[in-house]
């Protein structure tokens, strides 16, 4: 086959966009928890209970589960683009794309398990 | 009259089995200001072996880009004060090199090439010129003036990875010249164009670019400017 470069593929815009978006999303979360962080320090009644009582709630735990969406959607993005400036062989991207899609699908579905 | 010491970079791929840096001290004169003088002194009284591009002398052809000190800029524009000696001359980086400071810009211009550098404009052809408004050209000030030197390109990380793949801030900033004409029809198809992870979405807006442009442009801008053409138009 005649060795050509191929460009166009579509979906760098959307790839950006959802790094860009997801990067929001957790850095509004890192804010909130940090917060939560610095009022439980400072709170004499605070205890492993109430940690657990704020976790229990079911908004919380909409927005705990956001958020590790957010992550893997970021970690889809950056690793992918790894993959694509250091490995050549497309055979071995291809198979480092599918393996990275099922760890973080994975992860994706532990992280309900735990929240949930 | 003064003296300063330049490292010029060397190599002649028909001689030479390796590069190597050959020191130059050169007697300067009160109107030598600039580094292409120097060059030149160097290339006209003690080696004319030395190659380099060099045409208009005075910031306008683009075509003596060098590295000089560990950074991108045209020898014609570099004020020889306050250079740091001696003076180390290196071609721009990322791009293979013909013969001493002569890289092989085919890489770059290939990119540069892949934007469709013109006016696509299918309309039928008007009586006189296509008009553009004050306003409408003022659009294009601060773009129209790459002279295409490729000294952002090759200071661009992201290019040195993927010169084949990536356009490359020069490029990418002649992409929105582009869009940006009122008189260009195809805006769209050059933003279909440019939605590529490698072409447009390898820029990580490092900012070497804006940083070494000797005609202080800032394709960085450009680039922003481009992305959010294409948020502007899905959403």
């Amino acid at each position: 086959m005649v060795k050509r470069h191929i460009t166009g593929a579509g979906f760098g815009f959307i790839s950006w966009l959802q790094q860009r978006i997801t990067a929001v999303i957790m850095l509004i979360f890192a804010i909130i928890f940090l917060v939560c962080v610095f009022i439980s320090a400072f709170n004499v009644n605070s205890s492993i209970t109430s940690w657990q009582n704020l976790f229990n709630c079911t908004l919380v735990k909409i927005v705990v589960q956001i958020f590790f969406l957010a992550v893997v959607l970021h970690a889809w993005v950056g690793i992918r683009d790894i993959w694509m400036d250091y490995v050549k062989c497309n055979a071995v991207k291809l198979t480092l794309h599918i393996l990275t899609i099922l760890w973080l699908f994975g992860s994706l579905i532990y992280s309900i398990k735990v929240i949930w | 009259m003064k003296k300063m010491k330049f490292s010029v970079y060397r190599y002649n791929p028909e001689t030479d089995n390796k590069p190597y840096y050959k020191d130059y001290e050169v007697e300067l004169e009160a109107h030598d200001t600039k580094l292409l003088s120097a060059l030149i002194k160097i290339k006209d009284y003690q080696d004319d072996s030395v190659s380099f591009r060099r045409s208009c002398r005075e910031g306008v052809c683009g075509s003596d880009a060098l590295n000089i000190n560990g950074r991108n800029g045209l020898a014609c524009l570099t004020d020889l004060a306050g250079l740091k000696e001696p003076v180390i001359l290196r071609p721009i980086p990322g791009l293979p090199v013909i013969r001493d400071l002569i890289v092989d810009m085919t890489q770059f211009f290939n990119q540069y090439n892949s934007i469709k550098p013109y006016v696509i404009d299918d309309r039928p052809m008007p009586e006189r010129e296509r008009l553009q408004s004050p306003q409408e050209r003022n659009e294009l000030n601060g773009v129209i003036e790459c002279i295409l030197c490729a000294c952002c390109s090759t200071a661009c990380p992201s290019f040195w990875w993927n010169p084949d793949k990536f356009v490359g801030p020069a490029a990418l900033l002649h992409a929105y010249r582009f869009i940006a004409d009122s008189r260009d029809q195809a805006s769209s198809l050059r933003l279909d164009e440019l939605n590529d992870p490698y072409r447009l979405f390898r820029c990580h807006t490092i900012m070497n670019c804006a940083d070494v442009c000797p005609k202080h442009l800032n394709p960085t801008r450009a680039i922003g400017k481009i992305k959010e053409l294409m948020v502007s138009r899905a959403v």
